[in-house]
């Protein structure tokens, strides 16, 4: 009857959003009146989990799986949900789990709702608090399967501690051929950078910055902030920046704790995207771009004097608050 | 080869989004409905496969007869026929389960659909599909090559990227990246005249679940009046202390 939560690592580590998905987990937990039960593939070390409210960690150690196989994966999944007797299921807005979601609903005949922001109202009627229209408006919606999965929007709960132990075991799934009918053959990965899927802070610029060759100055604020660099449809449109960039409601949304915009306008499209982030900041030198009135704070100038100075007072800030 | 490219039909990016009838419904007043830009990438890449491979090129939608336009443009575009699956889409459960029907029915080889629409951002119809009819599946996809019965694709992962080899039947939920921007067609006069006589097949649905049901929905609260400051140092101040974000 447990609430079964999918907690991803990356290289053996677990990664945060997973914990803020133990933390949400824990809450239906509760208002069900049952425990969280956490499903791992090949993590190293999963004690931590215990600190947000999993009090079970199915552990699953296959070489195979190395590498992300929705299919598989999917599998994984849904047989601890079978031997568990999970009613619901929580994954994360990753990459890799929406990419398995609908598999794993598909195999469990569940209803799926991704991007959900709250825990359901009450327990007698399942229905979730969800982000549409790329964050223009929220829609509220009844899960009508007896197994329910719940997509957990990014930043969207956060991290709750809830210590609790948890006991670890050993899970094994049967694994098909089919489960391995797509070969990976190679993947190409940042390593040394923060991605916008995971960053607690986004530095984002626009065709204000004029040419790709003055990103330099973005990078050196996003690196002082050890945050992830992002940019306006314009910018990808002209290949200034890679489309991987590209935040907005045909690129990526962003639901981080800070976004700063750098010489971005603020087209409606974009401010979708950027919606769920907590705190945004513009820097322009028009006082009448629309993003203005999207932003919690501005600075109306030009950004090839604020950015450099923004940069070098942020080192002594965090010289000093080191 | 048989392609089919599922096209949601979807309010333009620049919409106003509002509610009617207590917040229960979406307001279609004054909306311009276009073809969702996920699924544009993909119908563009479509019809690179059919000029220069000589695939066919079917587009569907699930929806009203209001959807119609929509599904004319794509023809414009360069799709050989269109299907209408003449019901409302409740959720995506039961749309998935109408297009695996389109899909058994027309024995398509690849299916390209948008990753994700960009009204209800649900993200789940592509890899559904591919579940109920037994194919391959490959999410956020932004390069696909077709060979024979191979295929090879790139997908986008989180920081990175990913090339994965497979085979037909294959589903794909694509993106931006796909396609290059300048590649996006406008129908010219002539796709126009000829989307006009290209069949536009009305078909019943098939009996599906339900499984999530929207009763209603919200707008996000107004935003407060922004703080505007005209040094660095007091913006570090307010993120440290104030926003609590620094």
């Amino acid at each position: 009857m447990s609430v079964l939560v999918y907690t991803e690592s990356e290289e053996g580590k677990i990664k945060k959003i997973a914990l803020e998905a133990v933390s949400y987990a824990k809450g239906i937990a509760d208002q069900m009146g049952t425990t969280v039960t956490a499903v791992s593939i090949n993590a190293n070390e999963t004690s931590e989990l215990g600190n947000y409210g999993a009090t079970k960690v199915l552990q699953v150690s296959n070489d195979k799986l190395n590498k992300f196989n929705g299919e598989a994966y999917a599998d994984v999944i849904g047989q601890a949900a079978k031997s568990e007797g999970a009613k619901v299921i929580v994954l994360t807005a990753s990459a890799n789990s929406k990419f398995l979601a609908p598999t794993l609903a598909v195999n469990l005949e569940a209803g799926y709702v991704p991007n959900v922001i709250a825990l359901p109202e009450s327990n007698t009627q399942f229905k979730v608090k969800h982000s549409v229209f790329t964050n223009k408006a929220f829609a509220f919606t009844e899960i009508n399967t007896d197994i329910k999965i719940i997509g957990l929007g990014k930043n969207s709960f956060g991290l709750k501690e809830n210590k609790t132990s948890a006991t670890s075991e050993a899970f094994s799934a049967n694994l098909d051929a089919h489960d391995f009918d797509m070969e990976i053959v190679s993947v190409d990965k940042a390593t040394d950078q923060v991605t916008i899927a995971d960053a607690e802070i986004v530095v984002s610029a626009g065709r204000g910055l004029k040419g790709p060759e003055n990103w330099g100055m973005i990078e050196d604020l996003a690196n002082t902030l050890g945050a992830a660099t992002a940019c306006s449809k314009p910018v990808s449109d002209m290949g200034w920046r890679p489309h991987s960039e590209h935040v907005g409601q045909t690129g990526k949304p962003v639901a981080s704790n800070l976004y700063i915009a750098i010489g971005i306008s603020g087209a409606i499209q974009h401010l979708a995207g950027i919606n769920a982030s907590k705190v945004k900041v513009v820097i322009n030198n028009d006082p009448e771009a629309p993003f203005f009135k999207a932003a919690d704070y501005g600075i109306v100038g030009d950004a090839f004097e604020i950015v450099p100075k923004l940069t070098e007072k942020l080192k002594e800030f965090k010289a000093q608050n080191a | 080869m048989k392609i089919l490219v599922c096209i949601s039909h979807v309010p333009d990016t620049t919409s106003k989004i509002n509610f009617t009838d207590g917040d229960t419904k979406f307001d279609t007043n004054g909306v311009q409905f276009v073809i969702n830009p996920n699924d544009e990438f993909g119908l563009t890449r479509a019809m690179w496969f059919k000029e220069k491979q000589g695939a066919t090129v079917h587009v569907v939608n699930v929806g009203g007869p209001e959807t119609e336009p929509t599904l004319r443009k794509a023809l414009a575009i360069g799709a050989d026929e269109a299907i209408r699956v003449n019901t409302t889409a409740t959720d995506g459960f039961f749309v998935a389960k109408q297009l695996a029907n389109v899909v058994k029915e027309g024995g398509y080889d690849l299916v390209i659909a948008g990753r994700e629409s960009i009204d209800y951002n649900g993200g789940m119809v592509p890899g559904m599909l591919a579940k109920l009819t037994g194919a391959n599946f490959v999410n956020t996809c932004i390069s696909l090559e077709v060979d024979g019965d191979k295929a090879t694709a790139i997908r986008e992962i989180d920081g990175g990227k990913e090339t994965l080899k497979t085979s037909l039947p294959l589903v794909i939920g694509c993106q931006k990246g796909l396609v290059e921007e300048s590649d996006l067609r406008i129908p010219n006069m002539r796709g126009i005249m000829q989307a006009r006589t290209k069949p536009l097949n009305v078909k019943e649905p098939v009996e599906a679940n339900t499984e999530t049901k929207t009763l209603a929905f919200e707008k996000p609260a107004p935003k407060g009046a922004i703080k505007l400051v005209d040094n660095v140092d007091e913006l570090i101040n307010l993120l440290h202390n104030e926003a609590k974000v620094i």
